[in-house]
């Protein structure tokens, strides 16, 4: 009996969660005049128009492209600066160390929308708006401490022994870390990574403000094409299924460290 | 971990340290200087000391941003973390089931912020949106678009689909980590459903659920782009949010001083919760560690 409640209470909360995601792919798939004249469960004329619209028209496609171009640059650059910080921080006690990392913290806490204007004008006097550069950067405000924390998370499940063998072993720092050290955090790096990936991925607010043309991303041009031509609305609906999909493909390789990931490390 | 004495540390940390005071240390001093400041164009700037913040405390349209702020987030607060802990007790702990719901689970967190405002802003509306339409069909005068409350409640409802599984699964992790033992030693003494829950699953789950309440309370604090794409803060003002009052402030009118002086402030008061936070969890490790 009790089983039996416990699966009733999972399946009406995953069905909770999966109608609203059901009913955008069934309207990716309709055609406009079924969205708006008919009220149908599932699609009557089947089509894929709505997709073929988004996969040949340079306009939005490339949203993706450069959403992909700025999240890769940023994911790449915040686990390269964070994994020797997290290295410091899980083996070393040095000056300031503690008001060092609970800066990093108020970062990741901090509203983007504070920062919006000022990194809008910062990369303005530096003639970087509209490039993936710049939005890579500006999401290393919430990344980078991300991935610190997330990192010293796992590096601290690592014996400090492993570290002074090596060392005696006669392995210098660099060899040491990459060959031995990288290898045993593997999966906390997959994991950092991940994350850096989804919150570049999913942030809206500073890549529309640091960007006009050629690195809009594909979030943007959604907002855009909703307020500008009227509501096509099975290709919206269909650019909006296209943004889940990178999400839904990895997420079943983390799913056991997802909880980890969000708690910053500490689980 | 005994933690070695190194100050050459500081070297490992620079990277780190470089990037980040390039993307916040800089941007908040450009505020800092505009909070203090009026202009006129030609980059020709007067001060004016802390007249900003005086006009911003004492500020109508800010106070009820903030009102509207503080009730969104507790009532976020108030559904989510009850719903996400019971979610985590009722889900399968291993196995096949335990995956697909894991995976089935997660899968709203990873969707853009503003698709998931897209797909709210559909699902509700009453001409095309199977919410909308089934509630109509039922009778009930549902329309998010013209009455305050709709908003709020649509708002709402939107943000525990979105983040409800965050608390579920940190609750999730945490009851994992409770050894069969325990709940042995409680059939033993025939302790009820609620004393094992009381005395032994809460207590283990205590520093997973601070860190969900605080990131949930942070997230809702900051929340801009999906009530943006669902009611663009209205209808008039009543799901104006303090990030979209904000960015309403400075990149709508260009009110630089007055914005950059809410944002000092916005930012004091983030600071002073993540003090909190990481006072607490620094404890929480401590003790851990004993």
């Amino acid at each position: 009996m009790r089983i039996r409640s416990n699966a009733i209470v999972m399946t009406i909360y995953l069905l909770f969660l999966l109608v609203p995601i059901y009913w955008l792919v069934n309207m990716s798939l309709k055609t406009n005049t079924e969205i708006t004249s008919s009220f149908t469960l599932w699609p009557q004329n089947l089509t894929f128009r709505n997709y073929m619209v988004i996969l040949t028209d340079p306009s939005w496609y490339m949203g993706y492209v450069n959403s992909l171009i700025y999240v890769v640059l940023n994911t790449v650059i915040s686990i390269t600066v964070a994994l020797p910080a997290a290295y410091a921080f899980s083996r070393y006690s040095f000056m300031g160390d503690k008001h060092l990392f609970f800066w990093l913290l108020t970062n990741r806490m901090a509203p983007p929308a504070v920062f919006a204007l000022p990194f809008f004008q910062l990369y303005s006097a530096m003639n970087l708006i509209d490039t993936h550069i710049a939005v890579a950067l500006a999401h290393c405000l919430f990344n980078v401490p991300l991935a610190v924390w997330i990192l010293e998370g796992f590096m601290r499940g690592v014996p400090k022994e492993i570290d002074e063998t090596a060392y005696i072993d006669g392995y210098s720092f660099p060899t040491f870390f990459v060959k031995i050290f990288m290898p045993l955090i593997a999966s906390g790096i997959g994991v950092a990574a991940f994350f850096c990936f989804m919150f570049s991925w999913v942030e809206l607010l500073l890549s529309r403000t640091l960007t006009t043309t050629f690195a809009k991303p594909i979030a943007a041009t959604m907002t855009r094409t909703v307020s500008a031509s009227g509501m096509d609305w099975g290709v919206l609906a269909a650019a909006g299924v296209l943004t889940i999909v990178p999400g839904a493909l990895v997420i079943y390789f983390v799913r056991n460290y997802i909880a980890k990931g969000f708690a910053l490390g500490r689980v | 971990m005994e933690k070695t004495q190194n100050n050459k540390a500081w070297l490992l940390v620079l990277p780190v340290l470089v990037l980040v005071a390039f993307s916040a240390v800089l941007p908040l001093m450009t505020v800092v200087n505009y909070a203090f400041n009026d202009t006129f164009g030609n980059n020709q700037f007067f001060w004016t000391g802390i007249e900003w913040f005086d006009d911003m405390i004492h500020s109508e349209r800010l106070r009820a941003a903030l009102g509207r702020q503080v009730m969104f987030s507790l009532i976020i607060l108030a559904i989510e973390v009850p719903l996400g802990i019971f979610i985590a007790l009722n889900m399968p702990k291993k196995g096949f089931w335990a995956s697909l719901c894991l995976v089935l689970m997660a899968l709203p967190l990873l969707i853009p912020f503003n698709v998931v405002g897209t797909i709210w802003q559909i699902f509700g509306r009453v001409d095309i949106g199977l919410l909308g339409r089934a509630l109509q069909g039922m009778g009930i005068d549902y329309n998010y678009t013209n009455d305050p409350l709709d908003a709020w409640i649509t708002v709402i409802v939107m943000d525990v689909w979105h983040w409800t599984s965050l608390v579920a699964l940190l609750a999730y992790a945490g009851l994992q980590s409770i050894p069969q033992a325990y709940y042995q030693a409680a059939r033993i003494d025939q302790a009820t459903r609620w004393s094992v829950f009381r005395y032994i699953e809460l207590p283990k789950m205590k520093g997973v659920l601070l860190i969900a309440i605080l990131l949930r309370f942070m997230d809702s604090f900051m929340i801009y782009t999906e009530p943006f794409v669902v009611t663009g803060g209205g209808p008039g003002n009543s799901t104006t949010f303090l990030s979209i009052d904000l960015a309403k402030m400075a990149t709508g009118q260009f009110d630089l001083g007055p914005a950059a002086a809410f944002s000092i402030m916005y930012f004091l008061v983030i600071l002073l919760i993540s003090w909190v936070f990481y006072t607490v969890m620094t404890n929480l490790d401590r003790e851990e560690a004993r």
